[in-house]
């Protein structure tokens, strides 16, 4: 009750500065320097963990993954039928995760949805390493990988193409193309924070800031060709991103199987890959919040509540879409999918079915729609941890839960995974790792866009009347 | 103008050439004793490795051809049916062929085959997810070969490494043998001049080996009997062994 009363001392517009940081400005060179503080304090904790992920990269995905390749895939727990096992969950799973940095930084762009502007940075970084971590999970999962290279279309003297024919191969385009895209599109916002990080540096970090500002000074030229560049990207990526997971659903859907010959895994896929990457997002955000310096400034109970309402609506489209690939596999009655759904749900891992739904579903719609719990950190980060284990349970569950089942009973058999888990955790802190490298090097919020917002925003009081006012810049 | 029943050749709506193909097989179940002589020969001709024991149970054998059994009822009140010998089914629309991005899984025009390229094969496993018949088989790791294996190599056949998948390919290596000799002498291969080591090895002479084109043919012949079924038909794979199996 306390701060409800002192809640109610407070002006009304002193509230609006107090919740909302495009109401509250700061004078500019505060704020840089907030965000270089950020940048550069780091505490004792924070090498002890990059030390320790750094550990675990070497053991867990690189001296693992050698071992696989002087092995072979006898090491991993895939067999027949399940030829494909938690490396391709793995691949589903991070690049689901790099869609959530493309929509916040690209669609909610488009839409001019103003509570974006402190963290599409933050997202952005998760699209680029989430894609790293992806394409690591697809080489691991090949049989030969020291011959990758055959599937994408170089000069060769005997003429060979890959096959574009096959799923796969317009997978690698796909994934390919979007890592580019993502990459220039981080890079675009970057270019005017990376000089504001050059003119406040010393040492290697200014020549390493020199390079990557390419000698933007601020000019009104260089601010209209930046923006040009930044809205035809942010246009241009939204359907690139779309296409990305629609392509690695017709991986599934364009086979020959029960269970993955499903017309709707397309926009299912999609969803299903905000749904795991806005929960993604909203851990990261609560991480930054309470690790970095400054960062309470910048991030806010109102961008929990955005983004909370943002994964409610998810959730519920998410549900949407399985209940409509269900009731459509369920209905057309074919003996081998009844099997399936059986075994998805009564078979010894059945428990993963239910717990998908649960965690997925219910407790998203029991949690979210109350203002006061989404913008509460620690519970949207609980919320956002259980929705990525429901997806990763969902892509585990379609891939070799499904691939137990096929039309010859006598091959079926359960997938025990193998030295998959310690390749699996050397990804997860292989990304860590890279991302808590990262936010020492490159600044976290873009301040600029931040500024961009303040400016456009003020509190104007007529009469008693206090108004929020914004202004159109682009 | 040859307007032929489709229905009746098992080929809804293909062309008929597609629906005939040329090499094709005939496993006759009521033959079928189950004693796995087909598999040993496969792997003695087919230079295929031992997985042992531990790998064999999880699903890691490298079979080209396994016997299925299958039972009704519930122990000890079991009726055995008949034994189900399961191999590439060398479809002429094989789903194993478009997916591979590197075409490794391949379709032979001049054989109507479905083969295997391993030494383009990058391991990707995708053609053995797509194959309805789960025919495929996968290098899990390079096997050993005790002595005295190692001496029994067929000089013929392509040893694979680990990380490449393989199959069944009607023992190729003998239908090119047969074809090289016949055209020596100026002549068509004869029906029954030669077979895959599974039908030669078959004590019962259940598996019968031929050309399908040859309307004379003893594969040709059995194939047409009424007990004729093609597995998985209705995906319309255009499979080329028929299974004879009576009521």
């Amino acid at each position: 009750m306390a701060a409800t009363s002192q809640h109610l001392e407070l002006s009304h517009e002193e509230r609006l500065r107090e919740q909302h940081l495009m109401l509250d400005p700061k004078p500019r060179g505060e704020m840089n320097a907030m965000v270089m503080e950020a940048m550069h304090t780091t505490s004792w904790k924070f090498w002890v963990m990059a030390v320790l992920l750094g550990g675990i990269v070497l053991i867990g995905l690189f001296g693992a993954w050698g071992y696989l390749i002087a092995e072979g895939l006898g090491v991993a727990g895939v067999n027949r039928p399940s030829y494909w096992g938690i490396f391709l969950v793995n691949t589903v799973f991070w690049i689901g995760i790099s869609h959530a940095g493309t929509f916040i930084s690209a669609i909610l762009r488009v839409f001019k949805a103003e509570f974006r502007r402190p963290f599409t940075r933050a997202a952005e970084l998760m699209t680029t390493f989430g894609l790293v971590q992806a394409g690591f999970s697809i080489f691991m999962h090949m049989g030969r990988v020291w011959l990758a290279y055959w599937l994408f279309p170089y000069p060769n003297e005997r003429q060979l193409w890959p096959n574009f024919h096959s799923p796969l191969s317009w997978d690698l385009l796909a994934i390919t193309t979007y890592l580019l895209a993502s990459t220039m599109y981080l890079f675009l916002p970057l270019i005017p924070d990376m000089a504001m990080a050059r003119d406040r540096s010393t040492g290697w970090r200014k020549n390493a800031y020199k390079i990557l500002a390419l000698g933007f000074r601020g000019t009104e030229g260089e601010w209209t060709h930046l923006r040009t560049a930044m809205s035809i990207f942010a246009f241009a990526i939204i359907p690139v991103m779309f296409s990305v997971h629609t392509i690695v659903a017709w991986d599934f859907a364009a086979a020959t199987r029960p269970g993955w010959s499903s017309t709707i895994f397309g926009p299912y896929f999609v969803v299903g890959a905000l749904h795991s990457g806005m929960g993604a997002v909203i851990m990261v955000l609560a991480i930054v919040r309470a690790t970095m310096k400054n960062m309470k400034y910048f991030i806010r109970p109102e961008h929990f509540d955005a983004i909370g309402k943002l994964m409610l609506i998810i959730s519920m489209t998410w549900a949407y879409f399985f209940f409509n690939d269900y009731i459509v596999q369920w209905y057309g009655g074919d003996r081998w999918t009844k099997e399936l759904l059986h075994w998805h749900e009564a078979g010894p891992m059945g428990w993963m079915w239910f717990l998908m739904l649960i965690v997925n579903v219910a407790i998203p719609w029991l949690v979210l729609w109350n203002k006061k719990w989404r913008s509460t950190p620690w519970v949207v980060f609980v919320v956002g941890l259980l929705i990525n284990v429901g997806m990763y349970i969902e892509r585990y569950i379609i891939i070799p839960i499904s691939l137990t089942i096929n039309r010859q009973p006598f091959t079926w058999r359960l997938y025990k995974p193998g030295i998959e888990i310690p390749l699996s955790i050397g990804t997860l802190a292989f990304f860590i790792l890279l991302y808590m490298l990262a936010s020492k090097f490159i600044p976290l919020v873009p301040v600029w866009e931040v500024q961009e917002g303040q400016m456009a925003h003020s509190v104007k009081k007529f009469g008693r009347e206090t108004v929020v006012t914004v202004s159109e810049l682009d | 103008m040859n307007i032929l029943d489709l229905n009746e050749k098992g080929a809804k709506g293909a062309l008929v050439e597609e629906a005939q193909g040329k090499w094709g097989m005939v496993i006759d179940q009521d033959l079928c004793t189950g004693c796995q002589a087909c598999v040993a020969a496969c792997a003695m001709e087919n230079n295929i490795a031992f997985v042992g024991e531990e790998d064999a149970g999880y699903g890691r054998s490298l079979q080209w051809i396994r016997v299925e059994r299958f039972w009704e009822g519930e122990y000890p009140e079991v009726k055995m049916t008949s034994f189900q010998p399961k191999l590439c089914q060398h479809c002429h629309n094989a789903p194993c062929e478009p997916v591979c991005p590197v075409f490794a899984a391949v379709h032979s025009p001049s054989e109507d085959l479905n083969l295997q390229v391993y030494n383009r094969c990058v391991g990707t496993r995708y053609c053995g997810n797509n194959c309805p018949y789960q025919a495929r088989v996968f290098n899990w790791r390079d096997y050993e070969r005790p002595t005295p294996l190692n001496n029994q190599f067929n000089p013929d056949v392509t040893v694979r490494r680990r990380g490449v998948m393989e199959k069944c390919t009607f023992c190729l290596q003998r239908i090119h043998r047969a074809e090289d000799a016949a055209k020596a002498e100026g002549r068509e291969i004869l029906d029954g001049e030669f077979a895959p080591a599974c039908a030669q090895a078959c004590p019962a002479d259940a598996i019968v080996f031929g050309r399908l084109d040859d309307p004379d043919s003893r594969v040709s012949q059995l194939s047409r009997q009424r007990r004729g079924v093609h597995l998985l038909e209705e995906l319309g794979t255009l499979p080329r062994v028929t299974y004879l199996k009576g009521e």
